[in-house]
């Protein structure tokens, strides 16, 4: 599979195509923005949280295929798993996206998200794959502000 | 540009215009990306640079290295008459009337900087108006913000209409006795609109207000000639100019840069350093604090001796028939919008797709050796005004080829066959 292939996989463009989890919560309890300064992709992630589980979750905003996909592979995953877990997630994802890790090794594991592993061949697209995530962590922290890739 | 007045440097052959020989003076054109011959079409960005620029860099730095206005020996003498013949083919360059007005900067960004700074903050104060346009480059758009914030001076901006153009009637509008400056580009790097900047500095001076003109996309194209659009400042940068990054000038009129306080202070832009007092240096070192980039000063004035060695009236044809066929290409492909559609318009092509994001046409195009750029173009307000978080932008020069334009194309079906 050519690089651009990898990067490209079914997966991804069906999940461009047609995003999961693609709307607003009402009464989300937890709700961050996340924005890249760069190329100006957008996005809101809206958290349902109950006894720290993730009851809810889903997105909205504007960006390219990849931060799309991302999002919507990213609220699919995360739905029903705990605040700690979502976190060490976002920081296997991380990983991944980056390099440092192919997300299967043992402890690094993405589960089906290693479907953006491909994103690590393309440093200009990294920001856009976890701009999402760093909104989440945002949210999840409860930090104010806008999460921004920069 | 202005025709080569003295005897042309080594530049390409003269006669028909040949852009198989111009591309051999830039070696980096010769470049594979991705197993691909490159395809340049970033030049909005910056541009590539002709071997002689290149090698007028080394020079400088294995050959006449020192600093310049302060040593007495002969390396210095050296470098100084260097920088100093630099200034003197600026000046030639845009026609500027005196050497003294042209002020060595980083970049555009910086020209415009020292402009808000210098003369906003002496001349301005609250309830004063800047007016400037909705298709600025940021750097256009944030100095006059922070100015706004430190003296009450307020931002007024005048609208484009659908195709990219500037609403003129509405800067007649928005001209009043409020107004204190006005400062616009004279070719929009987003949407590659040539402004009618001769008009508008006409109208601002029948109400007594300098006008400042954003060159930097407007260089590399045109014949600038400060005296017939008869600006009192025009900003532009090297390195989109085929000449090195870090160096950029500022011309403005010396009746107005004599009034301006210094912008930076330090060494070369004093006369007489006293704990007392100190007495600031003559034009244009009064706006020179520091030791400046030496051999950018140098190697853009190769880059204009390069350039000087063209045939303009060539280039600019050249570059008009490139952007009429790149036109009618994009436009034959199936949902595709051009974003940009002034009548006036030089070598700049910004597209969107209903379905397909600019990054992930840029990246498609990448791998097919294609440099473009995908993004807002660092003109936010531009992508709003249009209602489009993105676009991809191919930006053109004279060594682009109309096989060149075809790649593109092929590149951007590509990407349409991925999208489905």
């Amino acid at each position: 599979m050519s690089e651009l292939d990898e990067l490209y996989q079914e997966v991804i463009l069906d999940h461009n195509k047609s995003p999961r989890n693609f709307r607003t919560i009402e009464n989300a309890s937890r709700k961050a923005d996340g924005y890249n300064p760069l190329c100006g992709d957008q996005v809101t992630v809206y958290l349902k949280l109950e006894d720290g589980v993730i009851k809810d979750i889903s997105f909205q905003g504007s960006g390219c295929a990849i931060s799309k996909a991302s999002a919507s592979l990213m609220t699919s995953e995360l739905k029903g798993k705990t605040e700690a877990q979502a976190i060490e997630l976002f920081d296997n994802v991380h990983k991944m996206l980056t390099g440092e890790s192919n997300g299967q090794d043992r402890g690094k594991s993405v589960g089906k998200l290693a479907i953006l592993s491909g994103v690590s061949k393309f440093p200009a697209r990294v920001k856009c794959a976890s701009l999402a995530w760093h909104t989440v962590n945002s949210a999840l922290k409860g930090g104010e502000g806008i999460a921004s890739t920069e | 540009m202005k025709a080569a007045k003295e005897i042309p440097q080594p530049g390409p052959a003269r006669g028909g215009f040949d852009v198989r020989a111009i591309r051999k003076d830039f070696p980096i054109l010769a470049q594979k990306v991705h197993g691909k011959p490159l395809v340049y079409l970033d030049n909005g960005a910056t541009s590539q640079k002709p071997q002689v620029v290149i090698d007028s860099l080394s020079r400088y730095y294995a050959e006449e290295n020192s600093n310049i206005h302060r040593g007495v020996h002969y390396l210095s003498e050296q470098a100084t008459a260097a920088y100093e013949a630099a200034r003197q083919k600026i000046k030639r360059f845009i026609n500027a009337p005196k050497a003294e007005e042209i002020i060595f900067v980083r970049g555009t960004t910086e020209g415009i900087n020292l402009v808000a700074q210098s003369y906003g903050r002496a001349f301005l104060k609250g309830g004063d108006e800047i007016i400037v346009s909705a298709m600025e480059h940021h750097s256009n758009i944030v100095p006059w913000q922070m100015l706004c914030e430190q003296t009450g001076a307020r931002l007024r901006v005048i609208p484009i209409n659908h195709d990219g153009e500037l609403v003129m009637d509405e800067y007649r509008r928005l001209l009043t006795k409020k107004t204190k400056l006005v400062s616009v580009t004279h070719v929009s790097n987003a949407l590659g609109t040539i402004v009618p900047v001769k008009e508008i500095v006409k109208l601002g001076h029948e109400r007594g207000v300098p006008v400042l003109i954003d060159g930097a996309q407007a260089t590399p194209h045109l014949k600038v000639d400060v005296q017939e659009i008869d600006c009192d400042f025009y900003a532009f940068s090297g390195h989109k100019l085929f000449g090195p990054t870090g160096i950029g000038i500022l011309f403005g009129r010396s009746e107005l840069l004599n009034r301006m306080p210094p912008y930076q202070g330090g060494g070369d832009m004093i006369s007489l350093v006293t704990f007392e007092k100190t007495h600031y240096n003559v034009l244009p070192y009064k706006f020179e604090a520091g030791t400046p980039h030496i051999a950018g000063g140098i190697g853009l004035g190769t880059a204009i001796d390069y350039l000087e060695g063209l045939d303009w009236n060539q280039v600019i044809s050249y570059e008009h028939e490139l952007l009429r066929y790149a036109t009618d290409a994009l436009s034959r492909i199936e949902g595709l919008k051009i974003i940009g559609t002034a009548k006036e318009k030089s070598g700049v092509i910004s597209f969107v797709f209903d379905h397909v994001h600019a990054h992930d046409v840029g990246t498609i195009l990448d791998q097919e050796g294609v440099a473009v750029r995908a993004g807002h173009h660092c003109a936010m307000p531009v992508m709003q005004r249009f209602g489009v978080p993105a676009t991809t932008r191919a930006s053109f020069a004279f060594y682009n080829t109309i096989e060149e334009v075809d790649v593109l194309v092929r590149g951007i079906q590509r990407a349409l066959k991925v999208f489905g």
